[in-house]
């Protein structure tokens, strides 16, 4: 802890105490700039033959919105699962606010302030909307159960759940295990948020608000990374855009530009094209 | 925002409490109305329903598959012998000290299992089960393999007259089932109930919702063999006599237990009651058939699998919504 920068260390013991996340002794703290929260270095990972994360540097800023595009099996969601610790990676080393949480465990790095919705919505079947996010927000947040409450009855309401509080989770029609799946993700009190497919099935309007939504949160002070099909969603919301193929960051940029670059339209644009003649 | 708040107890609940409550105040009261060999039936059942609760915490809720629980029934039962004849130790006082030693026990124990995932860990219990077996047969100080019995100046000391120890010991069984119960709730009642419940759900969402799996499962397997090993002292209290292999039997003390909690409700703390109340029906009344008894305690077992996977319980809970006890989490949101 000693001989750090003053400022850095106080910052990071406040965020610590207030979302109540234990700092594991012995990782490294590592100095970046002020304004990296998140950096992926030299990841690497690889399921048999096929690579899924080619010594991928990638780093996310303070505040920004970053949006993932690429085709089925580029490696976007094993990404996910590296930087929340679902997934080991071969290689590499996954910094997030200023620590090596390399090896850290999934659920402190949930604590530290890391969330993530699943593209397959992960809820507590047996439990009610208004449970799941209690469990979310007590143990994600690292805060007693009766503090919650009214966090999570208004995050109900956000997210449009309100009337089914009380339902069973297993319940649940698709769209609504995805909202309550972004609603759960939100209570645990995020810094980086990371959502994985939150739009795909969702009707124009609901789309819509979806990105109200997001953009709401971001508005907050969240970081976000976004993986979607359905670009026009995410090019409401994102500032910067990369694309993954085979593992590799093959385009990043603001997003328009990349959209218009011919590498990413010959690789992604026909998937787009299909999505959207499947939605009509 | 409008008002609201959070509820935990519904009309079923008040009743299944109401109904609870009274059902303990009548066998508190059993040593009036009952005779000694029905005294004898419910210490046996109320044994079931709390090795049964502790097995539901641990595999139904925990998600800790053992098949290996008889190790704790017996190493409580084989403390409480060693201390009452070798160390002599008052028997009564005994049983707490046979729950502490046992949850000493399972630190290591658990950390050696835990490295084991699934099947294996299951298999993994069970090997611990009969590895204390062949310890205790191997203890010679108590007889070994063959056994022994409580000799007689240990089992006067429960009480002086027959009568009165057995009403002790009934009121101990019944004690135990009652604060195993109430320890059940009011840990379900609580923020590790919440996570408990979460990973009993969903393992992968619980992670990644900031719940310290690792951390829970590994205290509710050193608090299940806590429960564990204090009911197993009383009930070889109760038997005065032991031996490995009735101590260590994985039939009596995990296949039965197991039949039990699934036929019931996993996962669901009203299903190992209700488990044993089947349990015990078929086994009083078709106890006489011999080895056609255990070929229908196996038919009603793929039975309700096949139809109620859940466990009678549990289809009831999910069609009804009721529960016995106040656990859920209610949002009732007060319109303005």
């Amino acid at each position: 802890m000693a001989g750090l920068d003053p400022a850095i260390h106080v910052l990071l013991r406040m965020q610590g105490v207030r979302r109540g996340c234990r700092h594991k002794a012995g990782h490294d703290r590592v100095l970046e700039p002020m304004s990296a929260i998140l950096t992926l270095e030299k990841i690497s990972k690889r399921f048999g033959a096929i690579v899924v994360a080619d010594d991928i540097d990638l780093t996310l800023l303070r505040g920004e919105a970053l949006g993932i595009i690429g085709p089925n099996g580029a490696g976007k969601t094993t990404l996910f699962g590296i930087v929340t610790g679902t997934v080991p990676p071969d290689g590499g080393r996954v910094v997030f606010k200023g620590h090596d949480i390399t090896r850290m465990k999934p659920e402190h790095r949930c604590r530290m302030g890391l969330a993530r919705s699943f593209q397959i919505p992960q809820p507590f079947d047996g439990m009610t909307v208004f449970e799941n996010l209690v469990v979310a927000a007590a143990f994600g947040g690292g805060r007693s159960e009766r503090d919650v409450y009214a966090g999570c009855a208004g995050l109900l309401e956000r997210c449009g759940l309100a009337d089914k509080a009380n339902r069973r989770a297993g319940s649940l029609t698709l769209l609504d295990r995805k909202r309550l799946e972004l609603a759960r993700a939100l209570a645990t009190g995020p810094r980086v948020l990371l959502l994985d497919e939150v739009a795909g099935g969702l009707v124009e309007h609901e789309t819509a608000a979806l990105v109200d939504l997001i953009n709401d949160v971001r508005a907050t002070g969240v970081t976000i990374v976004w993986i979607e099909h359905v670009v026009h969603a995410l090019i409401a919301v994102v500032d910067r855009l990369v694309v993954l193929h085979g593992g590799a960051l093959i385009a990043e940029g603001e997003p328009a530009e990349v959209l218009r670059r011919p590498q990413v339209n010959e690789i992604y644009m026909g998937i787009e094209e299909r999505r959207m003649g499947a939605d009509a | 925002m409008s008002d609201f708040r959070v509820q935990h107890a519904s009309w079923s609940s008040r009743i299944g409490t109401t109904i609870v409550v009274l059902a303990f105040v009548a066998f508190a009261a059993a040593p009036w109305w009952a005779d000694r060999a029905n005294l004898r039936l419910l210490s046996e059942i109320f044994a079931y329903v709390a090795l049964a609760s502790l097995w539901n915490l641990l595999a139904g809720y925990a998600g800790l598959v053992s098949v290996g629980q008889q190790a704790y029934v017996g190493l409580g039962a084989y403390v409480l012998f060693g201390l009452a004849m070798l160390a002599g130790v008052h028997p009564l006082a005994a049983i707490p000290l046979a729950g502490i030693a046992a949850a000493i026990v399972a630190l290591p124990v658990a950390a050696l299992i835990f490295r084991l995932r699934g099947h294996y860990f299951a298999i993994g219990t069970w090997v611990v089960a009969e590895v204390f077996r062949l310890l205790a047969a191997q203890t010679t100080a108590l007889d070994g393999g063959s056994g022994t019995s409580l000799p007689a100046a240990v089992v006067v000391s429960i009480a002086s007259s027959r009568q009165m120890r057995e009403f002790t010991i009934y009121w101990i069984a019944l004690a135990q089932v009652a604060v195993v119960l109430f320890a059940i709730v009011w840990l379900l009642r609580s923020r590790y109930g919440l996570a408990l419940t979460a990973i009993r759900d969903n393992e992968l969402g619980a992670r990644s919702n900031g719940v310290d799996v690792a951390r829970i499962k590994y205290c509710v397997y050193v608090a299940v063999a806590f429960g564990t090993a204090m009911v197993g002292a009383l009930i070889f209290l109760q038997k005065i006599r032991i031996s490995p292999d009735t101590a260590f039997s994985v039939n009596d003390w995990t296949a039965f237990v197991i039949f039990i909690t699934v036929i019931g409700g996993i996962g669901r703390i009203e299903g190992p009651i209700i488990g044993t109340v089947i349990f015990f029906l078929l086994r009083q009344t078709l106890a006489d058939l011999g080895a056609i008894y255990l070929l229908i305690l196996g038919v009603v077992a793929i039975a309700v699998m096949l139809k109620a996977p859940k466990g009678l319980w549990g289809l009831i809970a999910d069609r009804y919504g009721w529960q016995v006890f106040p656990l859920e989490r209610r949002l009732v949101i007060n319109k303005r």
